[in-house]
């Protein structure tokens, strides 16, 4: 089986293979345009009569769960990234699987970490073929020196949910690590030693594989709860002395920046929201976890403060500070995919108003509908943006891909999308001629902020409209290139090889980039 | 002479800087080892840099090594620069082109509630300290320089004072102390500096000599703009001495340096500064004697903003017109609290339009009710105004909207 095979051109101009690991592959058409018809993907049928009466699903070992499950040669299996950089369960299951000698796995991750960098050894012997969800650190850079088998294939959160849905990812075995479980398989993730808030990416796989295992470190008697993750889908239950690290689950930026420049950058970008009519009584709106995100939040409690007004919802990563908003009654509901640090984890635990969601209900495309098209303004990061606005998250301007693209396509379709980045990063230019690889197609990005300037997108004549005579500094992207590129120098484009070693897929499937190889 | 010459930093927490060894050989041509984060983007540009200044110097044959984290091309030349001078001694100087937006001059008396020092010898600190927005740039030699590092930190301060983009901030440069400061001016002066701060001063004579070489630097190079000048006051002696300073030409402004004041009269900085007061008075009054502005002492606590504020009030209540500081962050708090307040623009606006609607009466004598108002008052008045104005705590309208009743 080849990696890929027939290239075309979709409509982002882009090169993407329609063949990708054997299988058929869309071509990107545009936003909104690609419905598939027929209907949705479903499991097996199961009976209650082959599981025990008594609700006990406890095997003795994840070894022993997974030979139960009947773990062989070229299955999927799926692991998710509530436990961060402190998961200590994904690596077992592929020792475990190297020593059964299961060769060609495909892993499907919610997202992957530094943690996870032992599995090059996987991907290095062929007990695994290819990841499809994220590759990041130092698994993107084995990816990108082409030292996977197969292609790479890197989704949104709601992309694993739509992918799953409609059965162009289908999982063999999801094995869910849960904080506290009992022994049906009722799960919850706001409770217990590696308490991690919610299970929430783990639902689809719950709902569609075809073998459900839960593995916990804190199983407690019948029931569970709340119950997270329904006990009815799980087949086997495993108990373990470690599942996550605790110190290691709280993800690293979840403290406000001390960087005067971010602080600046955070600082337009909530000033730009006020001037613009966003930030108003009831309004709603999604930061990031990284430190000016988490400061723009920090001044948007500011202002709702001095002027008696709340926001009606925000939506998470949650955080200490998101928590303390409405705590102070500043925001009336948190509707969380996330929780970054141990007051979300409490908060959710205690706060009828701070809700758990899922990429189902926040993302997903095969939805009747979804949250993040209802958010008023979304703040999030980007390597790199181009002169048509379109942005990338995954791959550096070297040609690397070293991130996952988390939430980030989703939250693209909320009512305003604005990207606070540095100009240049050291002395690498943000804002490009073309992106290296597109995550997001332009016309969803509304504008860029950057601490020499703002960029409107041209297509949002309101939001111009509405800056005129601002204080702000307002320019096109341009003129923004242009500055980066009188500071830094035009860097040169880096060479690529012909090869792909990886594919970004959209929000519906279908493939709006293919990532290349790198030359050493 | 020293046959190889390493400069610049790297390691760890260095950023935007790149660190050189370079050799200089008999034969083999140039041989160059290139290790950089922004290799696939920058490192042809690089090489190509170091190629074109070493050709600059006639240097044929050596063997270069540049480690670097991302600095910018100015930073480059300057390390190789310093590398070049440590090893040949040419004193033929490398300069990058002088950005267009940074051939401004100053006025005597423009604000200067804030002036950010950044280490002469940190690239990363500098490149983005204009976006703050301070009132001055401190490019230092002096103390935040290691005495290792100060030959090389000079190139970087010149490279910087014609690359680096200070978004309109005044200019400045502290030197090392007279007279060893002397030659930094030798790299400095030909470079539009705005305003050179002296360290450790403590008799006119020493800013008799920074003037002296100024002129002859001056008419060397061809340059006519001013050169103000900053002292700071960091001595008992200095303190005795302040107002046969602030009369010195060029001066415009003494600075109060309290940490080696304090040290000086064998006591310890506190947040009250009892220790401090007299030496703070005495500068305030000599610079007001002189007609100059008076600016205090950095606040080193960067992460206590409300302590910061307490102290700018204090500050601001003594006849300080503005303060150094260290950090960004502490710019703002600055401006905010030594701009005038609510109970100073009503006055000033009252004044000011007693003034306007004087002179369009044609009368000679300004009053605002039985008050007769001198000249200086009203100036004073008027500066209040143009500031509350520039700072937008005032519409430049606001004349216009200014009530009957509060009329004279």
């Amino acid at each position: 089986m080849s990696k890929y095979d027939k290239l075309t051109t979709n409509a982002v101009g882009r090169t993407v293979p329609q063949i990708i690991n054997g299988k058929e592959a869309i071509p990107f058409m545009g936003v909104g345009k690609y419905k598939p018809t027929g209907r949705k993907y479903a499991p097996p049928i199961s009976s209650c009569a082959d599981y025990p009466a008594d609700g006990n699903k406890v095997v003795a070992s994840l070894r022993d769960a997974l030979i139960r499950c009947g773990l062989k040669d070229g299955m999927t299996i799926s692991t998710h990234h509530h436990f961060r950089n402190g998961d200590l369960v994904a690596n077992q299951i592929f020792d475990i699987a190297a020593e059964l000698g299961a060769k060609e796995l495909t892993w499907a991750p919610s997202a992957s970490f530094e943690c996870h960098s032992p599995l090059i050894k996987y991907l290095e012997d062929g007990t695994i073929h290819h990841i499809e969800g994220s590759m990041n650190g130092a698994l993107g850079r084995h990816t990108s020196e082409g030292g996977m088998q197969g292609m790479g294939i890197l989704r949104s959160h709601g992309g694993r949910y739509q992918a799953i849905q409609d059965g162009d990812l289908h999982v063999d075995i999801a094995v869910i690590a849960a904080p506290t479980a009992d022994p049906f398989g009722n799960a919850t993730g706001d409770r217990g030693p590696a308490a991690c808030g919610l299970l929430g990416f783990a639902l689809a796989d719950s709902q569609y594989a075809d073998k459900v295992i839960v593995v916990t470190d804190n199983l407690v008697p019948f029931p569970c709860v709340p119950w997270q993750i329904h006990g009815n889908y799980v087949d086997y239950v495993v108990v373990m002395d470690q599942i996550g690290i605790p110190e290691k689950i709280i993800s690293g930026t979840t403290e406000i920046t001390k960087s005067p420049d971010r602080l600046l950058l955070a600082e337009m970008t909530a000033q730009f929201c006020d001037e613009a009519g966003i930030v108003r009584d009831g309004f709603s709106f999604q930061a990031g976890a990284g430190g000016t995100a988490l400061s723009i939040g920090i001044y948007f409690a500011e202002m709702l403060r001095k002027r008696g007004m709340k926001a009606r919802f925000a939506r998470g990563g949650s955080n200490k500070y998101l928590v303390s908003m409405l705590e102070e009654g500043l925001v009336d509901y948190i509707l969380d995919g996330q929780t970054f640090d141990l007051e979300g984890v409490r908060s959710m635990r205690e706060n009828n108003n701070h809700l758990n969601t899922s990429p189902f209900t926040s993302y997903n495309y095969h939805g009747k509908g979804n949250f993040a098209s209802m958010v008023d303004v979304v703040i999030l990061g980007a390597t790199e943006v181009d002169i048509n606005f379109n942005a990338n998250v995954v791959t550096h301007s070297d040609g690397y891909l070293l991130h996952g693209i988390g939430g980030w396509m989703n939250c693209l379709f909320s009512k305003c999308v604005i990207l606070p980045i540095p100009l240049f990063r050291d002395r690498m230019p943000v804002i490009r001629d073309e992106v290296t690889t597109i995550c997001g197609p332009g016309e969803l990005i509304d504008v860029i902020v950057t601490e020499r300037g703002i960029a409107i997108n041209p297509l949002r004549t309101d939001l111009i409209d509405k800056m005129k005579g601002s204080s702000l500094p307002v320019k096109t992207i341009h003129q923004l290139k242009d500055e980066a590129e009188r500071i830094c120098g035009k860097p040169a484009l880096p060479v690529l090889s012909d090869e792909f070693i990886a594919a970004i897929k959209w929000v519906d499937g279908t493939v709006i980039d293919a990532v290349r190889r790198v030359v050493k | 002479m020293a046959t190889i010459a390493t400069t610049g930093n790297k390691g760890k927490g260095v950023r935007s800087d790149c660190a050189l060894t370079l050799e200089i050989m008999q034969q083999g041509g140039v041989q160059t080892e290139l290790i950089s984060k922004v290799k696939v983007l920058y490192g042809e540009s690089i090489l190509r840099l170091c190629h074109e200044i070493l050709t600059f110097y006639g240097i044929e044959h050596a063997r270069l090594t540049v480690e670097d984290s991302g600095a910018l091309e100015f930073v480059i030349a300057a390390r190789l620069e310093a590398a070049i001078r440590q090893l040949t001694g040419d004193k033929k100087e490398y300069l990058p082109a002088m950005l267009p937006q940074n051939a401004y001059q100053t006025t005597r008396d423009r604000n200067r509630f804030s002036r950010l020092y950044l280490p002469g010898n940190t690239p990363s600190l500098m490149i983005n300290a204009g976006i703050h927005k301070p009132n001055g740039i401190i490019l230092d030699l002096e103390d935040a320089v290691a005495v290792t590092k100060k030959a090389e930190a000079r190139f970087l301060v010149r490279n910087a004072l014609r690359a680096l983009d200070f978004y309109g901030a005044e200019r400045m440069v502290r030197i090392n102390q007279v007279p060893a400061g002397l030659e930094d001016l030798d790299y400095i002066i030909p470079h539009n500096v705005n305003l050179i701060l002296v360290p450790k001063c403590e008799s006119a004579e020493q800013i008799a000599q920074v003037n002296r070489r100024i002129a002859e630097l001056k008419t060397k190079h061809n340059i006519e703009g001013n050169v103000w000048l900053m002292p700071i006051i960091e001595s008992a002696l200095g303190v005795l001495k302040a107002l046969e300073i602030a009369q010195s030409d060029n001066v415009v402004a003494l600075a109060i340096g309290l940490e080696d004041y304090t040290a000086d009269l064998g006591t310890r900085r506190t947040n009250e500064g009892t220790e401090s007061f007299f030496a703070r008075s005495m500068v305030v009054n000599a610079c007001k004697a002189a007609g100059i502005q008076a600016i205090d002492s950095v606040f080193s606590d960067v992460a206590d903003m409300e302590a910061l504020k307490q102290n700018v009030l204090r500050s601001k209540a003594l006849g300080f017109d503005g303060m150094g500081c260290i950090h960004p962050r502490q710019i703002r708090v600055i401006h905010d609290n030594f701009a005038p307040d609510e109970v100073e623009i009503d006055k000033a606006k009252k004044i000011v339009n007693a003034f306007m609607e004087a002179t369009e009466k044609g009368l000679g004598v300004v009053s605002l009710g039985t008050k007769m108002i001198d000249p200086p008052v009203v100036k004073r008045a008027r500066r209040t105004i143009d500031l509350a104005v520039s700072m937008g705590k005032l519409s430049p309208g606001w004349r216009d909207a200014f009530p009957e009743n509060q009329k004279a």
